[in-house]
């Protein structure tokens, strides 16, 4: 941590304490003070409600994640390497990248059922595009001097991708990876309000209706506080480690 | 160990190569030298195997493609991976050619540094190293030499001279110094301006040959003469 490094422990500190004073003058059921959302949400841990809803969300935002970086990272790389699969695809991207997310949710509900499949397919191919056209721009970027390289060399296909093409990707892995996950756990909570008796969303659908903004913050905060937790944990340490080369 | 005849390479829609023919023996190291920009690269790319878009024949002696080590104009290294990792990279069964390579080039202590924190230099050497770790039947050279120090590209130019001298090694040689040419090679093409056309063949005589130093200087500067205003540009 650098001379100014203490801003960023500072500032959220603040925030909290801005809130918590804002909250008391204004003495409203609508907002409450930090500390009642504090309190509300050790109360729903130890009941066990919010653990298991997050866990709930948690798993679908694991699965439509991974579909929609598999799949989009398959296609991704299709259209980076061959023009014909490039243009093909390309107005099918055009369409779902500009199809609003809840028209997609309610379309694959009405056709499919308010089910799991269908739920993770939704948040999955609301992410599909974006992740598809950044691989793609990753493709484009691969150096042919290095590919022409190891086949100079007769180095195996495996090795070629393992060792010369997924470190040249990896940036636009990770930056397909960052996006996706803010935008999937937000799309997440919409297909759970819109269509799922469990989880983080369908709770905050209970807690509207009942008008119950302390609960609804508390769950909100929870969840923010998990995925940050996980870039932290997980995405930056990954980034580090492949970025670790460069100067 | 080759026979190579190219009647015609186009790129871009303009010839740059041919008709051109020339052979390889089994040991020898033949220099090729031109003006920048004549095509030399684009031959050995052909001759690596990397550019099938060709009109003509290459024909290797015993009917199969030998194990081929090149050194690329560009170091073209994998900056992510250590020294010795763009080692392992062609040399997976093992490391003894290799770490032997990196101690006569200079870059044993370097060796667990990253490619990307190389100088111009060291990248270059690398790339040397990276040619004769594979214990190649034949090295394809691009420029090899360049942007090295006169101490090192001495070293650099001697490992190629001893890996000749432990066993049958060939070498195609790609320069524009004539005499570094004249130091290194057993025989000399010396080929025109685009498209690269074969001007003259020259064979160096065998008590000169491999010499390094003042006997190639001298030999440089018989051909130059010998050509008149060929060379004068690149040498």
């Amino acid at each position: 941590m650098g001379r100014i490094g203490w801003l960023r422990v500072v500032s959220p500190l603040l925030l909290v304490v801005l809130w918590e004073a804002t909250a008391r003058l204004l003495d409203s059921r609508m907002l409450p003070p930090a500390s009642a959302v504090f309190q509300a949400l050790g109360q729903e841990i130890v009941a066990g409600t919010l653990p298991r809803d997050l866990a709930i969300t948690l798993g679908r935002v694991a699965a439509a994640f991974t579909l929609s970086m598999v799949l989009g990272s398959a296609l991704g790389l299709a259209m980076g390497r061959w023009r014909a699969v490039d243009h093909f695809f390309e107005s099918w991207l055009t369409i779902l990248l500009n199809v609003p997310a809840v028209v997609l949710i309610v379309l694959l509900y009405i056709w499919f059922g308010l089910n799991e499949p269908a739920a993770i397919a939704a948040v999955a191919l609301n992410k599909l595009p974006a992740t598809a056209v950044t691989i793609r721009e990753g493709r484009r970027a691969i150096d042919r001097d290095l590919s022409e390289m190891a086949e100079s060399f007769r180095v195996t296909r495996w090795r070629t991708l393992r060792h010369v093409v997924l470190p040249q990707l990896s940036p636009y892995v990770f930056a397909a990876a960052r996006n996706g996950l803010s935008l999937i756990w937000k799309i997440v909570l919409v297909v759970e309000l819109l269509g799922r008796s469990s989880g983080v969303g369908f709770r905050i659908q209970v807690y509207f209706q009942l008008f119950d903004v302390t609960s609804l913050l508390a769950y909100t905060l929870a969840f923010i506080l998990v995925m940050q937790g996980f870039e932290w944990s997980v995405m930056q340490p990954l980034e580090r480690h492949a970025n670790r080369w460069r100067r | 160990m080759l026979s190579v005849q190219i009647t015609r390479k186009r790129f871009a829609q303009r010839d740059v190569l041919g008709p051109l023919g020339f052979t390889l023996g089994t040991g020898e190291i033949l220099a090729i030298v031109g003006p920048s920009g004549c095509g030399k690269s684009t031959l050995l790319r052909i001759v690596g195997g990397l550019d099938p878009d060709y009109d003509g024949t290459l024909t290797w002696n015993d009917g199969r493609v030998p194990r081929i080590g090149t050194v690329f104009q560009a170091p073209r290294l994998l900056p992510w991976r250590t020294v010795r990792q763009n080692l392992d990279l062609v040399t997976p069964s093992g490391r003894d050619a290799g770490d032997a390579l990196l101690h006569t080039l200079g870059l044993w202590p370097v060796r667990d540094a990253f490619a990307a924190t190389l100088s111009v230099g060291m990248a270059r050497r690398l790339a040397i190293a990276r040619a004769f770790a594979i214990e190649p039947d034949l090295v394809l050279l691009d420029e090899p030499f360049v942007s090295l120090d006169e101490a090192m590209a001495a070293q650099a130019r001697q490992v190629l001279l001893d890996a000749g001298r432990h066993r049958s090694l060939s070498a195609l040689l790609v320069t524009h110094d004539l005499v570094e040419a004249a130091a290194l090679a057993d025989r000399i093409l010396l080929l025109s301006g685009s498209p690269a056309r074969l001007i003259r063949a020259l064979v160096v005589p065998p008590e000169q040959r491999r010499a390094g130093g003042g006997a190639a200087l001298e030999l440089a500067g018989t051909i130059r003469q010998a050509l008149g205003d060929h060379f004068r540009e690149g040498a």
